[in-house]
């Protein structure tokens, strides 16, 4: 079986079941999901600090001079490491809030909460990464997941 | 054609890395007050022509020259900033700041879990490739001008 392995890319399931490990770990250490939760969008700031100059570089960005290029940046950003494509929606009347609609999120393929965990964002770690690249823009920025 | 030497400030305006080629003058005062010194003037700059500027949208100042060397600045939106002196014939200055961005620094610091985005850099690798790619550019060459 002939594969040309390319060295910078890693399998998505891979990344998928690492990121899963990495929630059960912390669930293991920290047992309280709130506490699991905010450390994962902590973790999720942190690297959005050092992703966003990653995507400046890779793309060659300029200041966005209002939200809707931001907006338009953040769906690529997603589109270059996700590989997934979210859609805008939701603009809100004064434009100062939107939505992102993500399809298919490749963090929680094969994933399934149980009751215990009800409370338990999963993905917390995405508006973690939105925020702490937004921050390093100069722009303070809320997101949440739904 | 020349560089005779490069800073670089994180957001907060602190000096995170200094590299000298070749300075003839002595430095007239320790390096930390000739960084604020410039991050100062920098500032100040950017402010006065961003204000005085008569048209509306720009990118901000990008170098400034005098008869014996020309300063570069180089911004990224993250307010990291980078600015070299080389002398006033050295072409393509601000490409290869551009690249040290690119290539270097978010190669060397932003990828590396040891070295903290906002602090003086330690690595000794980025010290390397920095020189490296310094030297490989059009605006360096053996011969001081």
């Amino acid at each position: 079986m002939n594969r040309s392995v390319d060295p910078k890319k890693v399998n998505s399931e891979l990344f998928t079941l690492t990121y899963g490990a990495l929630v059960v770990q912390l669930l293991n250490d920290l047992e309280s999901v709130e506490d699991v939760n905010k450390h994962l969008d902590r973790m999720g700031y942190n690297i959005g600090v050092r992703l966003v100059e990653d995507f400046i570089a890779r793309s060659s960005a300029d200041k966005c001079y209002d939200l809707r290029e931001t907006a338009d940046k953040l769906q690529a950003a997603f589109r270059m490491y996700l590989g997934i494509s979210p859609s805008i929606a939701n603009w809100a009347p004064a434009g100062d809030e939107f939505s992102l609609m993500i399809d298919t999120n490749p963090l929680t393929e094969f994933v399934e909460l149980p009751d215990t965990c009800s409370n338990m964002r999963y993905s917390a770690i995405l508006p973690g990464m939105v925020r702490g690249a937004c921050e390093m823009v100069h722009l303070e920025v809320s997101f949440s997941v739904k | 054609m020349t560089v005779y030497n490069l800073y670089i400030y994180n957001r907060a305006g602190t000096l995170i890395y200094y590299q000298e080629w070749s300075r003839k003058k002595p430095m007239t005062m320790s390096l930390e007050e000739e960084s604020r010194l410039l991050y100062g003037m920098l500032f100040s700059l950017k402010s006065f022509s961003n204000r005085i500027s008569p048209l509306d949208v720009q990118e901000g100042v990008q170098c400034y020259t005098t008869n014996k060397y020309k300063m570069t600045l180089f911004e990224t939106p993250t307010s990291l900033k980078f600015v070299c002196n080389t002398d006033v014939n050295a072409p393509g200055v601000n490409e290869m700041l551009q690249k040290l961005y690119t290539q270097v620094y978010v190669e060397y610091v932003i990828r590396n879990p040891e070295c903290k985005p906002a602090e003086p850099i330690t690595s000794e690798l980025f010290k390397a490739k920095l020189d490296e790619t310094v030297r490989m550019s059009p605006a360096f060459s053996s011969k001081a001008a």
